[in-house]
């Protein structure tokens, strides 16, 4: 089976056909620019059901398209990062404010147009960025950031308050950006895994993973059995790493001190497995297009695990009966299952607030369709609820190694290299992260990548979790950005 | 309701007794900078130039005219790629994995500069901070691998606390900048914000391969060419991302309480 469908509309039927495709129950993952030829296009992801092949909507761009935010909350985000790197304009954007290039920054030509014939740099200084005003008495402004206390990713975020409440926040996100995608186009597709896995040092499998799975889709590769299984092992320790942090965070801001320490050094035993098992902490340089870099030493995991997990399965319920952590949890910032759904709310933010989709089952890659697996899920929308689900998939990511394990077969770890290559391909990939869902578009031209998209699962839930702040207090914000574990770098790329 | 402080307490110690003693620095079976011996290197063999994703290897002509290869792990990003295409022993994984350097000439091998010597003055006024070191940290477009690790610091395993090291919350009592990422365009002007903060004297720690030479993103329009050309760096620690253990080499090495390994690309065991 094949990944995409590709359908072409007109520019004036965009809003009708983005309003017949969410009567048919289908959600929107990403939007693009792309050029094809001198042409530029932007590239609609649709995700149309379980089981089905993704949708690719592509509209010819003209200098002026309708804004589909209004409909599709979640695609605003992407609309302004197009607005941001090429001189199209999405009317009736509700916040067409600069997102990727910050105020004070600009570019000196267009980054994806192929036709640009100057020296693309970005230039400049930041400055103040634009906000909405807001009107009411007495309010304070608070600018935390770029550079915050602690060891912590840059990132500025602004409070409107008045005493505790906060009537409205603004993440500023995008210091960091690093224009990967771009970095990406020439590069052999074989070389690209290295930077793939460079996105986000926390999502190395996540990224890495999607991005080999693209190319061996635009390239038509068959990956061996036991290199699929060996990335399901890879992809799980991630998630296991990546939960064991999560709960050390959470500890740490509900100042449960010992509960904090307990969670990072099982985290820092993970991360010493991970390195046993692939000669890296983060599980970088194991992945290849077509398999694996080589075989990995999958004997030491049992042993390995099960002390973990015991250990791991203590401290959750440590957790689960300490009523001072439970209390800051339980209310802590509510999001509802419609807004999750129209927001973009991806992995366990979404989990947590009723939405059952995760992409391991609904559009099972690398076999996790031979393993079984049950989709965490709570109703609350609270900090509760995604810290329960997390804990779920914690867990789960044990069993699936050790269901991996169990099939595993002596093979080869490599794909045959492709006997021809079209002059144009194009594929997809993604990956159920420990923070939900992570999709690389590639288009490859005459060996070489052309065109990369890359949406990682933070960049989904950054764009939801600014509306569980507004109207809550300034004690739990700590908490509820904790409870819903983002990271910067793979949103900013 | 669970009694954390009997929780903690019945855990007894698991902070490691390294660099004091033992070797247990958790990094056992981290695959870690190559070693390089260009001495064994085939004639006008170029695989390691051609395959290595960074750049980290380029030619030099000697004095009788002849070409070779030369290494600067200040590029590097341990990816094991050149090992695997190099077709004689010249290049070999390694665990060595601690290549802080007060000198960005000691990272590069076959450079012919064996840079023991450093300003002495600094070395006196840095080791005024043996005893108590305060450290800022500047994201200045990292991947968050390397905040990963730093953060791993503080837990109980590597515990840096010990040490009487400390980060701070605020540029306004630190001692040391770290920083991590290549130096975006766009945390060029917070960073230097952070530093002119500062009070003096101050210290600068390149933390990471991207602050040392921008790689593997020194390129494209929102890239970075590393902090040297933005700020003096008086502590080089290479790594993608350096592991705990390398970043506490580091921070040690800044206060003259560890010896330097690597000189002129060379690694003591």
């Amino acid at each position: 089976m094949g990944t995409l469908v590709k359908a072409q509309v007109a520019a004036s039927q965009l809003l009708n056909e983005a309003r017949s495709l969410l009567e048919e129950g289908c959600r929107f993952q990403m939007a693009y620019l792309r050029y094809m030829g001198p042409v530029p296009e932007i590239v609609y992801l649709v995700d149309r059901g379980p089981n089905l092949e993704f949708l690719e909507l592509t509209v010819r761009a003209e200098t002026e398209l309708p804004s589909l935010s209004d409909l599709v909350p979640l695609l605003s985000w992407y609309e302004r990062e197009i607005m941001d790197l090429s001189d199209i304009i999405f009317t009736g954007n509700p916040e067409p404010f600069p997102l990727v290039l910050l105020e004070g920054m600009a570019l000196t030509s267009l980054p994806f147009d192929p036709t640009s014939k100057e020296i693309l740099q970005l230039f400049g200084d930041t400055t103040p960025p634009q906000l909405p005003e807001v009107l009411a008495t007495q309010v304070q402004d608070l600018f935390w950031g770029p550079v915050r206390g602690d060891v912590l990713e840059t990132g500025e975020f602004h409070f409107a308050y008045i005493g505790e409440e906060i009537l409205h926040y603004t993440p500023r996100l995008f210091y960091k950006h690093r224009g990967i995608e771009q970095d990406l186009q020439q590069q052999d597709p074989e070389s690209g895994v290295i930077l793939a896995e460079r996105v986000s040092g926390v999502g190395t499998i996540c990224h890495g993973l999607a991005y080999c799975l693209a190319v061996e889709d635009a390239l038509r590769l068959d990956v061996p059995r036991r290199a699929q299984l060996l990335r399901v092992i890879l992809a799980e320790m991630e998630r296991i790493y990546n939960n064991l942090h999560f709960f050390s965070m959470l500890s740490k801001t509900t100042t449960l001190k010992v509960g904090e320490a307990f969670g990072a050094l099982l985290e820092e035993r993970a991360k010493q497995i991970n390195a046993q098992l692939t000669g890296h902490r983060f599980l970088r340089n194991a992945l290849a297009v077509g398999g694996l870099r080589r075989d990995l030493n999958v004997d030491i995991l049992p042993t390995m695990l099960s002390n973990l997990q015991r250990d791991a399965i203590d401290y959750l319920d440590s957790l689960s009966v300490t009523q001072s952590y439970l209390d800051r949890l339980i209310g802590t910032g509510t999001l509802s299952a419609d807004v999750a759904f129209d927001f973009g709310a991806t992995g366990p933010v979404a989990h947590g607030s009723g939405i059952k989709r995760d992409l391991r089952v609904h559009h099972p890659y690398s076999m996790y369709e031979r393993l079984s697996l049950e989709i965490p899920v709570r109703t609350g929308g609270d900090a509760l609820a995604r810290s329960q689900v997390r804990g779920e998939a914690l867990i789960s990511a044990f069993d699936l190694i050790r269901q991996a394990t169990e099939l595993l077969e002596p093979e080869e770890i490599a794909a045959a290299s492709p006997t021809s290559q079209p002059e144009l391909a194009d594929g997809l990939g993604w990956t159920e992260g420990p923070r939900g869902s992570c999709f690389y578009a590639v288009r490859i031209r005459n060996g070489l990548l052309e065109r990369v998209k890359i949406k990682s699962a933070s960049f989904s839930n950054w764009k939801v979790f600014p509306l569980t702040v507004h109207s809550s207090n300034m004690m739990d914000y700590a908490i509820n950005e904790a409870s819903f574990g983002l990271t910067i770098a793979g949103a900013d790329r | 309701m669970k009694n954390w402080t009997l929780k903690g307490l019945a855990a007894g110690k698991v902070t490691t007794k390294w660099p004091a003693s033992g070797e247990n620095d958790g990094q056992d079976k981290v695959l870690g900078f190559p070693t390089f011996h260009p001495q064994d290197c085939r004639p006008a063999c170029r695989e390691c130039i051609l395959k290595c994703p960074t750049r980290a290897f380029s030619t030099k002509t000697g004095v009788n005219d002849e070409e070779s290869v030369a290494l600067d792990y200040g590029r590097c990003i341990n990816c094991q790629i050149c090992v695997a295409s190099c077709p004689t022993t010249a290049l070999q994984s390694s665990s060595n994995l601690t290549f802080a350097s007060k000198s960005r000439q000691d990272l590069v091998v076959d450079e012919g500069v064996n840079s023991r010597e450093n300003d002495e003055l600094r070395s006196r006024v840095s080791s005024i901070f043996k005893g108590s070191l305060h450290v800022r940290h500047v994201d200045a477009g990292s991947c968050n691998g390397c905040e990963s690790e730093l953060q791993a610091l503080c837990n109980p395993f590597y515990n840096l606390h010990r040490l009487g090291i400390f980060f701070t919350p605020s540029p306004r009592f630190a001692d040391v900048l770290l920083v991590t990422g290549p130096v975006v365009p766009q945390m060029k002007g917070p960073l230097l914000r952070t530093y002119e903060a500062m009070p003096r004297p101050r210290f600068v720690i390149a933390g990471g391969t991207c602050p040392i030479s921008g790689a593997p993103f020194d390129m494209g329009y929102s890239g970075g060419s590393g902090l040297e050309i933005h700020l003096p760096v008086d502590i080089s620690i290479p790594g993608c991302p350096p592991t705990p253990a390398a970043f506490i080499h580091g921070l040690l090495l800044l206060t003259d309480r560890i010896n330097q390994r690597l000189h002129g690309g060379g690694y003591e065991q």
